[in-house]
């Protein structure tokens, strides 16, 4: 049996292979939203782990939960992606500053 | 008895609202109509009421709705109904009511008629309630109220700068004067807690005895203190030196107006006061001496006023205001009956020398300068001779109505043992003089020697329309006789009963009561007495200067360069509250407005948390790249900041 630890482990450099992927690149919105979706599965990874350590079920009905709405939100953000290149004619992220202060 | 009093105080409000609000509806004829009524049925009422207390009815002192009860304090709106307030209901509703009747004819061409006569039955209502009030607070809402419709009369002529510079003079002088009175009223109540006439009348010997400390350290005698306060109210709305600049600006209002508020009626309201006061009074000789002192400066010196003026109603304004100080000088020598007795024979011959003025005016197509007089006595008789019993009844032609009312206080004041009496003596005396010179001034320069005014005036010159003379001679009748039956028991009779209270000590009327033998032998006592010869003198230097010698005025004129500049500008009054108080006022003003308002507010408090903020954000703004790997960067580390603090504080 694969120890709790490993699969904790496997989760973090997901979670952190991610969120390196946000702050690294410069260049694809796509790209971002695919690290979300990392992310995501990284924390789900945690939820079947302690649901299977702790002998809980309920852990495992959240991932349903965190993967449908992960479904949801990556409908919602390709869709404003492609508004996005529609209006700007790029998705460089480098581009868009217009919160700039 | 109630009911009757409220139908004499609520006719003239109800007919105020009638014409004032419905105007436009019951139109010109309904609402003098209805205002007549209404001051006529208040006048009838208020005769029977007067009859009925000088024949036995008790006085009646009740509330008839109470307001509030604040603290113990009751405020109430009730009524005093003894010998004087009944004699005042008399006097201001016939003055009202032939100055109502009077209005028709002078006011008859005016846009704004309707709305006159709403104000002035909304006056009569507010003097009643002053004159009728049994507590400091009604009086003080009376006070307020005919102060009120004084200012809205004065700026009547709305689109005049000078009337509604006029109106705002006088708005703003009485408030001096009133802060006097509110702080007066405010010492009564602090030392005996209730704002009834009775109550505190019944404490007064009480009060005589507390001091205020009102500079640490110094202890200040109580009653004196309330009573200086109370007078200087009454100096606002009674005119007193220094604050009488407003009364003779007030004669930018229509003449009615001055006839029954700028000198029969709202101006004596501080002489009533100043007499119903009177147990108050009694027990501070320092406020007795200064409403002397006062009293007699403001007697002589605008008198002298009266002779340089040649507008007719200033001329009249100006002897109003030195008549006001004769009656303030009888106040000041405990002589109140001889102060309220003066008030109304002025009320009766006041008003009349007012209203004929304003037939001359009418006669002369509102040209009010006597320079452009003269020889009207042909033209209108009435006018002439209506005018001419006044000038007599005022100056103290024998027999007349004023006589009794001046010599007797010229009397008392001699016989006064106050300190400042020696000099008050002098300065009524004198007054005499003066009084009968502006007067027969004023009488010769209007209605003898040659016409001076334009061949067009001249030839539409008529005798004034029934609704004013009628009043005229329905007012010449008491400026005649009215002394005669009242002397004796108003001054010597003890008529006013408990109404006005006076010490033994300076009971100057009781000591010359003690030789009063009727009317008549008064009227021969007076002829030895140097009043009457005063006044005398006074005719005739006033005869020989305007008719006699008609270019020795202008002779005596240049000769008296100083005096008569002096005099010309007032004492400089105007000038000094004009430029140094109004000034210093402005100036202040200025400083807050440019160092608190501008400086500090606007632009410290308002526009500079603006700036503070605007500032910091343009520092902060500097953050905000717009790039979004940076915002998930600083959330990502303050979240784990936040995790790591959390975990670390366990």
């Amino acid at each position: 049996m694969i120890p709790l630890s490993h699969v904790l482990l496997l989760s973090g450099i997901l979670f952190s292979l991610s969120v390196a992927g946000i702050f690294l690149n410069r260049k694809n919105v796509l790209l971002l939203l695919m690290c979300i979706e990392l992310m995501l599965l990284a924390v789900n990874f945690n939820f079947i782990a302690f649901a299977h350590y702790l002998g809980d079920l309920s852990g495992q009905v959240f991932v349903f939960f965190i993967l449908t709405v992960a479904a949801a939100e990556s409908a919602i953000g390709l869709a404003i992606l492609v508004v996005l290149f529609r209006e700007r004619q790029s998705i460089n992220v480098e581009d868009l500053d217009t919160m700039r202060g | 008895m109630e009911r009757t009093l409220l139908v004499v105080v609520l006719a003239p409000l109800l007919a105020a609202i009638a014409a004032g609000l419905f105007g436009r509806l019951i139109g010109r004829s309904g609402s003098h109509s209805v205002t007549i009524a209404a001051v006529a049925v208040s006048f009838a009422l208020s005769v029977k009421v007067l009859w009925a207390i000088t024949h036995g009815t008790p006085v009646f002192d009740d509330a008839v709705y109470t307001w509030l009860v604040s603290d113990g304090i009751r405020m109430e709106v009730g009524f005093l109904i003894d010998r004087l307030s009944a004699l005042m209901m008399v006097v201001v509703t016939f003055v009202s009511l032939m100055v109502h009747i009077y209005t028709i004819g002078y006011m008859h061409d005016d846009p704004g008629y309707t709305r006159f006569f709403s104000y002035i039955s909304l006056f009569t209502f507010a003097m009643l309630m002053l004159v009728m009030s049994n507590n400091l607070l009604q009086l003080f809402f009376g006070w307020e109220a005919v102060g009120l419709v004084s200012y809205l009369l004065i700026g009547f002529w709305y689109t005049r700068p000078t009337a509604i510079f006029a109106n705002l003079k006088a708005f703003l002088v009485n408030r001096v004067g009133d802060f006097g009175f509110v702080l007066g009223i405010a010492g009564i109540v602090y030392l005996t807690g209730s704002l009834h006439y009775t109550e505190l009348f019944g404490s007064a010997p009480e009060m005589a005895g507390r001091t205020f400390e009102i500079l640490p350290g110094t202890a200040w005698s109580a009653i004196t203190v309330i009573c200086i306060c109370l007078f200087v109210g009454a100096m606002g709305k009674s005119a007193q030196v220094p604050l009488h600049v407003w009364l003779p600006d007030s004669m930018e209002g229509p003449t009615p107006i001055s006839a029954l508020i700028h000198a029969a009626t709202m101006v004596t309201a501080g002489i009533f006061m100043v007499a119903r006061m009177s147990p108050l009074f009694e027990h501070s000789e320092t406020a007795l001496s200064f409403v002397l002192v006062i009293g007699a400066t403001t007697a002589l010196f605008m008198g002298l006023l009266g002779i340089v003026n040649n507008d007719i109603k200033r001329v009249v304004a100006y002897s109003t205001l030195s008549q006001l100080g004769y009656m303030t000088v009888a106040l000041g020598v405990s002589a109140y009956a001889g102060a309220i007795f003066h008030l109304m024979t002025h009320a009766f011959f006041k008003a009349l020398l007012f209203l004929a003025a304003g037939s001359v005016i009418i006669a002369m197509h509102h040209e009010q300068d006597m320079r452009q007089m003269g020889g009207l006595r042909r033209y209108m008789p009435v006018t002439y001779w209506t005018c001419l019993i006044g000038a007599l009844a005022l100056i103290g032609f024998p027999g007349f109505s004023g006589f009794f009312s001046k010599d007797a206080l010229i009397e008392a004041v001699h016989a006064s043992h106050l300190p400042a009496a020696g000099y008050a003596y002098w300065c009524v005396l004198l007054g005499v003089f003066v009084t009968a010179f502006y007067t027969f001034r004023l009488v010769f320069m209007t209605f003898h020697g040659e016409p001076r005014m334009d061949e067009h005036t001249r030839e539409h010159l008529h005798e004034s329309p029934w609704v004013v003379t009628v009043p005229l001679v329905l007012l010449a009748i008491p400026s005649v006789i009215a002394g005669w039956p009242t002397i004796g028991p108003l001054l010597f009779g003890g008529w006013f009963g408990n109404a006005i209270a006076v010490l033994p000590q300076r009971d100057v009327l009781g000591h010359l009561g003690e030789e009063f033998h009727g009317p008549a032998a008064f009227v021969l006592h007076g002829l030895t007495s140097p009043a009457v010869w005063l006044a005398a003198a006074g005719v005739a230097a006033a005869w020989f200067v305007y008719l006699k010698r008609p270019g020795l005025a202008a002779q005596l004129r240049e000769r008296t360069g100083a005096l008569y500049t002096l005099l010309v500008n007032k004492y400089y009054f105007d000038v000094f509250n004009e430029k140094v108080l109004a000034g210093a006022a402005r100036g202040i003003a200025q400083a807050f407005w440019r160092g608190g308002d501008v400086a500090l507010i606007d632009g410290a408090a308002v526009n500079g948390s603006a700036r503070l903020v605007g500032w910091a954000a343009g520092k902060l703004r500097a953050i905000q790249s717009g790039y979004l790997y940076h915002y998930a960067f600083a959330t990502i580390i303050g979240l784990s900041a936040l995790l790591g603090w959390l975990l670390w504080r366990r």
